[in-house]
């Protein structure tokens, strides 16, 4: 069932972008920097020409998977914390199909993505058993299995993925074998755009359509909502508990694929991506919503591939990137109190249409009269 | 007499609803001013904007005379304005004293031997019979109440709300309430009573402003005005009180319980060998006085709680075993106790909550798609049946509802899937006369059309107005089971107790 978009979830975010930018603005002056310089600098280093443009794109595209795995599941009322170690076991996985399967591009892309969604699901459906069968907590087990994913790797990449050099990554994949395309790298003019916008797109709305359309997208809100009630409604909770963390571990599984085999073409070990946690920032500011994750994706990227470019032209450390990011969710967080400001002004503004409205109608009572 | 409180052309619009419309309230020094409305009237909005939880739009307000703008709970405190919420607001694992100092603290170190002998000292005073050092998850409803009270005397209030304060409560913990707001006047204080129960207000209010949809109907003295005069108005129409039905004609066995043991919460027996039987075209009401195993055995029916042993069958059909969805397509409803943990999902709109039984099938959807014109069409419906009002038609969040609202949407939906076997709890806790008179209407014409009701009810009214017979609850077993035709309150009373009716009778 659609649960409306308020225009007011678009204005706390937007509020809360605004006063991170201005938190960011004081950090910067306060450090002794110009703060115009500093985001001149951080909006050109994001998209100044196509090529960044790209890049920012790519970046974006991962975080738009993290995301929606997080928002996902934050519907259902589960707390996804493992987008991190689901990103590097779908991310492997699309990683050995990368080395070992040969075929034409087509099924090849359809092979390399169903690896990447079974690798997630298997890591975050096991969180999810653990919830339902055991009432574990899931953000207990979910970084449980981070780890249980780190340490695999990194024992798994030097054992059969050993690069002919190198000690800390798995060897390199072939271009022709990533999910970088001639004619998009050529569109962008080289960087590390590739063919996961795609996946991301059709998989934000193909989330979108299952959580306002279908019946499982009905369960999993009810579920998450009060899951009392859907219990004596005859939910199935326990089973949409585990469905919701096997569909949110693939989406984090195609965010391994993306990373892994389009933006990069290797795996390095003893590194948890930190992407996976980005993810929840990208969910918070995007509402939970597919759309609201899409937009604050995208904006999340830009400051993320901005801030080298930053740092290379200006003092300011690219931390202050990241401390916009924080202080970003930290308004989203606390947007209860965006929200009594935008409905109080809401109210004012209907207030005066309506005020106008009544001595338009007795203006126009006199002139009849 | 001067007045303590004035409200004075209050008015407070919410989304798509005018919930106060130009209303005046004055209490007087030392009276008890009883609010009487339909649901969704908009009485407890006046008393959330008199304790600074929301803001008038237009109006003002004054204490004691004096014109006050009230923008927090806190504020209100400071003015001596003390409210005792539907829902208490209590750390269960502190004891009664913490609970009470909470937050007001006063130095940094907590002198908790002194405010326990305030507390106990307030408590004898004001006859609650309150032990300061007991843990508020080991007493009663009725006890974590007079902790609220507690708590607005510790902090000096002197105009003290009550909204809705009987509902949770026990026939014999309401009169002793009625006692201590008694007492409280004695000791100089105003009280402000929110109720729909009009002979509570006739045992204890001195006046009585009633509105009716957000407006302002009138104020009368309470010695004066019948109940029935009060009701009327209030509705705006005259209201019956008693339920006019047939004799029943019972058919065959709908629900049939063998020798059902259920284990509670502590995982001892809390229904023990219940064995019953509800046939078509019967209203059977349990009786029994709150916690001795009817949410059990109202669990065990619909599937929430496990059965040790025993059966439980619908229309012949075993249903000991199966899921809780199966059950509900085997033909049981069920109207639950607590509406606002099982009964909706309050962040959700009403539409979605309206189909939350049904929308995995045909209509409502088909090869796992919902379609939506038609789950707003039947959610539409039952609103426009049951007369559901809320600010935002079927749009509005189940949350945003007034109590009573949300009650009554409840009730239609499960009277929409027409149910052989209807389990009613409680089904008019919180609602106003006019609401309780429709819904009592609509459980008979349920069992008229040939269905089987099963009520449980701690209201001995409700019992004996609806039920064709009694069954008699009693720590868990079944005492007995009566024609109501054949007793009366004084005996089910009894039984109520553990007296089993032959000796009843004897
Ligand atoms: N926070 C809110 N947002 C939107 N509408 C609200 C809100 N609170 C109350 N309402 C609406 O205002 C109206 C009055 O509600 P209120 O809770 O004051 O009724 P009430 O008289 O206390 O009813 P009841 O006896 O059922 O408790 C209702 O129609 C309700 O839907
Ligand atoms: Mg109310």
């Amino acid at each position: 069932m659609k649960i409306k978009f308020k225009s007011n979830t678009f204005l706390i975010a937007v509020s809360a972008v605004i006063l991170g930018l201005v938190a960011g603005a004081i950090l910067m002056a306060s450090i002794g920097s110009n703060p115009f310089e500093g985001f001149y600098y951080l909006f050109r280093g994001g998209l100044m020409n196509v090529e960044r443009i790209g890049n920012t794109i790519a970046t974006a595209i991962t975080l738009m998977l993290v995301g929606l795995s997080v928002a996902f599941a934050f519907k259902t009322g589960l707390f996804n914390i493992g987008a991190a170690g689901q990103m590097l076991v779908g991310g492997l996985c699309a990683t050995l199909v990368a080395h070992y399967v040969f075929l034409p591009r087509p099924l090849y892309l359809i092979v390399i993505i169903a690896a990447a969604l079974l690798g997630g699901g298997l890591w975050g459906v096991i969180p999810g058993l653990l919830k339902a069968k055991f009432n574990v907590h899931e953000v207990v087990a979910t970084i449980m299995m981070n780890w249980i994913a780190y340490w695999s790797i990194y024992y798994f990449v030097p054992a059969y993925l050993k690069g002919p050099s190198l000690e800390t990554e798995s060897k390199s994949i072939a271009i022709s074998q990533s999910l970088r395309s001639p004619w998009l790298t050529e569109i962008f003019g080289g960087g590390y755009i590739n063919l996961g916008i795609f996946v991301a797109i059709l998989a934000i709305i193909l989330i979108k359509f299952i959580l306002d359309k279908t019946t499982l997208g009905f369960e999993l809100k009810a579920v998450g909502s009060n899951r009392f009630c859907a219990e004596y409604a005859g939910v199935k909770v326990n089973r949409n508990v585990i469905i919701s963390m096997m569909i949110a571990g693939g989406l984090a599984g195609l965010a391994g694929m993306t990373y892994y085999t389009g933006y990069s073409r290797n795996i390095q070990i003893g590194v948890m991506p930190s992407m996976g946690f980005d993810g929840i920032a990208v969910a918070l500011l995007g509402a939970s919503s597919p759309i609201g994750v899409f937009f604050s994706a995208l904006f999340f990227g830009m400051l993320q591939s901005g801030k080298g470019f930053m740092n290379a032209m200006t003092e300011v450390p690219p931390e202050i990137a990241d401390t916009i990011i924080a202080t970003i969710i930290y308004f989203t967080a606390t947007s209860v109190l965006f929200k009594k400001f935008w409905d109080s002004v809401g109210k004012r503004i209907r207030t005066k249409r309506k005020d106008r409205a009544d001595k338009a109608v007795a203006q126009e009572g006199k002139d009849n009269g | 007499m001067s007045h303590v409180i004035e409200m004075l052309n209050i008015r407070k619009e919410f989304p798509g609803i005018v919930a106060n419309d130009d209303i005046t309230l004055q209490v007087e020094q030392g009276e008890i001013h009883a609010i009487l409305g339909e649901n969704g009237a908009g009485k407890s909005t006046l008393m959330s904007i008199l304790f600074g939880l929301y803001h008038a739009d237009k109006g003002i307000i004054k204490v004691r005379g004096k014109e006050v703008h009230i923008s927090s709970p806190n504020d209100a405190s400071d003015l001596g304005i003390g409210m005792v919420h539907q829902h208490f607001q209590l750390v269960q694992n502190f004891t009664v004293t913490e609970n009470i100092i909470l937050g007001r603290e006063g130095s940094f170190v907590l002198d908790r031997k002194s405010a326990a002998s305030k507390i106990k000292a307030l408590s004898e005073q004001y006859g609650l019979k309150i032990d300061p050092n007991s843990k508020i998850e080991d007493i009663t409803v009725g006890m974590q109440q007079r902790v609220e009270i507690l708590k607005m005397l510790y902090r000096d209030a002197e105009i003290l709300i009550f909204d809705e304060p009987t509902a949770v409560l026990t026939p014999q913990e309401i009169d002793e309430l009625m006692q201590i707001m008694r007492n409280l006047i004695k000791e100089g204080k105003s009280i402000i009573l929110i109720t729909h129960k009009l002979n509570e207000i006739k045992a204890v209010a001195d006046r009585c402003t009633v509105i009716r949809r957000g407006k302002m109907i009138g104020v009368v003295e309470v010695a004066g005005t019948s109940q029935a005069k009060m009701a009327a108005m209030m509705v705006g129409r005259p209201v019956s009180f008693k339920v006019d039905k047939k004799p029943a004609k019972p058919g065959k066995p709908v629900l049939e319980l063998k020798d059902v043991n259920v284990m509670n919460i502590k995982k001892v027996l809390g229904v023990k060998n219940f064995s019953l039987q509800v046939r078509e075209h019967e209203i059977v009401g349990i009786a029994g006085v709150d916690g001795n195993g009817q949410s059990e055995l109202v669990e065990a029916i619909s599937g929430l709680r496990p059965v040790a042993s025993g059966t439980i069958s619908i229309n012949g059909n075993d249903i000991t075993h199966i899921s809780i969805r199966a059950r509900n397509e085997a033909g049981l409803g069920h109207i639950p106790e607590d509406r606002q943990k099982r009964g909706l999902v309050m962040t959700a709109p009403l539409s979605a909550n309206m189909v939350i039984k049904e929308y995995y099938r045909p209509p409502f959807s088909k090869y796992g798609i919902l379609n939506e014109d038609l789950i707003n069409k039947h959610a539409q419906d039952i609103c426009d049946a049951f007369d559901v009002r809320s600010g935002e038609g079927i749009e509005s969040l189940a949350g945003k509802l007034s109590g009573g609202n949300q009650q009554k949407a409840i009730v239609g939906r499960e009277m929409a899937l027409e149910p052989d076997l209807i389990i009613a709890v409680q089904p008019t806790r919180g609602l106003d006369v006019g609401a309780i008179e429709y819904i009592h209407k609509r459980l008979v014409e349920h069992r008229d059309k040939g269905h089987a009701v099963l009520l449980v009810s701690f209201e001995l009214d409700e019992i004996f107005n609806l039920s064709d017979r009694i069954a008699v609850m009693n720590s868990g077993e079944l005492i007995d089971v009566v024609e109501t035709s054949a007793t009366d309150e004084e005996k089910v009373g009894l039984m109520m107790a553990g007296v089993k009716s032959k000796e009843v009778t004897a």
